[in-house]
């Protein structure tokens, strides 16, 4: 009995330890972060770097300013969401409600494959096919914009909300929709009066994860935007804070202000993404809370 | 039984990486040029790869390269520019390892097939706008080039003199992005290392001149730049930085020279 106890014990303690390599890492991460992003901040000044509409990080008289990266970002993700979640979300309606067994499993696997395709490729059919159209069918110089990135956004974003909206949904207890019904509703009114306000916060959660995967790339993005740090234009070559962190670290030498720059950048970056993550905390507790 | 082998197996890597470590007596200290990473790099696996001797390599820039010979903090400066006569008044030598050589490429729909320095640079700092400025289409021009920091950039923008003023419509961060893009929009222009052109895109001639290994050794054509090795006129090199010095500029490093995208002095 004491031996089992101990073996438990032991066992327990495994656990934990391999629980806290996760924890140890994001700790990790962000205390490397925040301590090799501040120097740079601290020597350009908040203000210059947060609201600087210029970026030359080689120029002879380099200057440090991120706006155009941060609006970048914002704009595009919000493109990608303004294009992506209608599309996932009557897909993911209809998948959940109306669509017959056969179709859906169809569907739902060619949205499982989006999801596992390698975001370079994405980038690489964006740069083969999509710039090119552009180009032409705005008859612009370039195809290579934010447009172009915010559609690619908005395609690998897709699958996430699909596929959280569809969690979301099957999970309405089928009561509500049958009472509705009894009651008299269509079918279309149950599904928008009943099912959707009732999967909400499941709902938001898929959007917030489409907003999370959004800011987050980089390789696709790098591929389409053309990356010159200009303030964001719809048809214009765009950088965003991810592509300007990779872009240039390769060849920023260690200890130099480009260097520690490009980890404030990534600061930055880090911050909105955390303040992502405790979005979609809120709305999940929300949902286990009802 | 099993733990004390393991142990054994521990203690020997431990031995194994300090005596790795330790081996630094005898190793080769470069220091300079970003641009030369490539070429350092590929020169200083296979160097090591023969001799056991291990080449290391500080990307600091041409200038801070020539002043670490200078002050005796490194065997080998490197630099992407020819020496200064007041550098080379200080006592420094410079011998040309190498050329680097740019195309200058535009789609092959493009009717423009030469442009000279001058007009490539005015192209690219957005004085002259459009192609049939220069005898081409009437169609936008569109600015393929290279992420700051990169070495062909650094190079072309020296050679044109056009230094922080270039107007990119696009920075891409490979010589196969650079391609690819001005492959398939027939009104861009863009630069790459010459070993990478391939027939998607036209490589424009310069001045005349088409780029080719032997228009870029005689100095005909002009985008081009030497890789040159700095070291002290009077002072001896140590035993392996000679050793090393030799093997880079005999001709069997051409073929790795060659492979780094640049094209051979010896």
């Amino acid at each position: 009995m004491k031996k089992n106890r101990l073996f438990e014990n032991i066992v327990h303690g495994i656990f934990l330890i391999l629980g806290l390599i996760t924890v140890g890492c994001v700790l990790l991460i962000t205390v490397y972060l925040i301590i090799s992003g501040i120097p740079a901040i601290k020597e350009i000044g908040l203000f210059n770097f947060l609201f600087g509409k210029e970026w030359a990080s080689t120029a002879a008289e380099p200057k440090y300013g991120i706006l155009p990266f941060i609006l970048t970002s914002v704009y595009g993700t919000a493109g990608a969401i303004l294009i992506g979640v209608p599309i996932g979300f009557f897909t993911a309606v209809y998948l959940s409600k109306v669509a017959n067994k056969k179709v859906r499993a169809v569907i739902e696997a060619a949205v499982n494959l989006l999801a596992g395709i390698p975001s370079v490729v994405y980038g690489l059919v964006g740069m083969l096919v999509l710039v090119p159209a552009i180009r032409e069918i705005f008859n612009v110089p370039d195809g290579a914009s934010l447009l172009a990135a915010i559609i690619v956004l908005a395609i690998m974003i897709l699958p996430n909300i699909i596929k959280v909206s569809i969690t979301a949904l099957d999970a309405v207890p089928k009561e509500y929709e049958d009472a509705s019904l009894a009651l008299g509703a269509t079918p279309t009114e149950t599904f928008f009066k009943v099912s959707v306000p009732a999967a909400k916060s499941g709902i938001a959660a898929a959007v917030v994860l489409g907003v999370g995967r959004a800011i987050g790339e980089a390789m696709a993005v790098m591929m389409v935007a053309g990356n010159v740090a200009n303030m964001p234009s719809l048809f214009e070559s765009v950088r965003f804070l991810t592509t300007a962190v990779a872009s240039e670290m390769a060849y920023s030498s260690p200890g130099s202000l480009q260097r520690n720059a490009l980890f404030s950048i990534a600061l930055v970056l880090f911050l909105f993404i955390m303040l992502i993550n405790a979005t979609l905390n809120f709305f999940l507790k929300r949902d286990k809370e009802k | 039984m099993k733990k004390f082998i393991s142990l054994l197996t521990v203690a020997m890597l431990l031995v194994c990486a300090l005596t790795g470590c330790g081996g630094n007596k005898e190793a080769v200290a470069t220091d300079g040029s970003t641009s030369m990473n490539k070429v350092i790099g590929a020169l200083g696996e296979a160097f090591e790869a023969d001799t056991g001797i291990t080449v290391t390599y500080n990307a600091t820039g041409s200038g801070a390269g020539i002043q670490a010979v200078q002050e005796g903090r490194c065997d080998i400066g490197l630099a992407s520019r020819n020496l200064k006569d007041e550098e080379k008044a200080n006592g420094l030598e410079g011998t040309i390892l190498a050329y680097d050589g740019i195309a200058i490429i535009v789609n092959p729909n493009n009717p423009v097939s030469d442009l000279d320095v001058e007009t490539i640079a005015k192209i690219y700092t957005g004085e002259i706008k459009n192609w049939k400025e220069v005898g081409g289409n009437d169609a936008e021009i569109v600015l393929i080039g290279r992420e700051a920091g990169s070495g062909t950039r650094d190079g072309f923008e020296s050679i044109t003199d056009t230094e922080d003023k270039c107007k990119y419509r696009q920075e891409l961060t490979s010589t196969g992005d650079v391609i690819t893009t001005v492959a398939s929009n027939p009104a861009a222009i863009g630069y790459a290392s010459l070993a990478s052109v391939k027939d998607t895109v036209k490589a424009l001639t310069v001045n005349g001149i088409a780029p080719s290994e032997a228009t870029i050794k005689d100095g005909s054509y002009v985008v081009q730049r030497p890789f040159v090795l700095v070291t002290k006129k009077d002072a001896k090199l140590s035993e392996s930085a000679q050793k090393f010095f030799d093997y880079i500029t005999s001709e069997a490093a051409n073929e790795i020279i060659s492979g780094a995208g640049v094209v051979p002095a010896n």
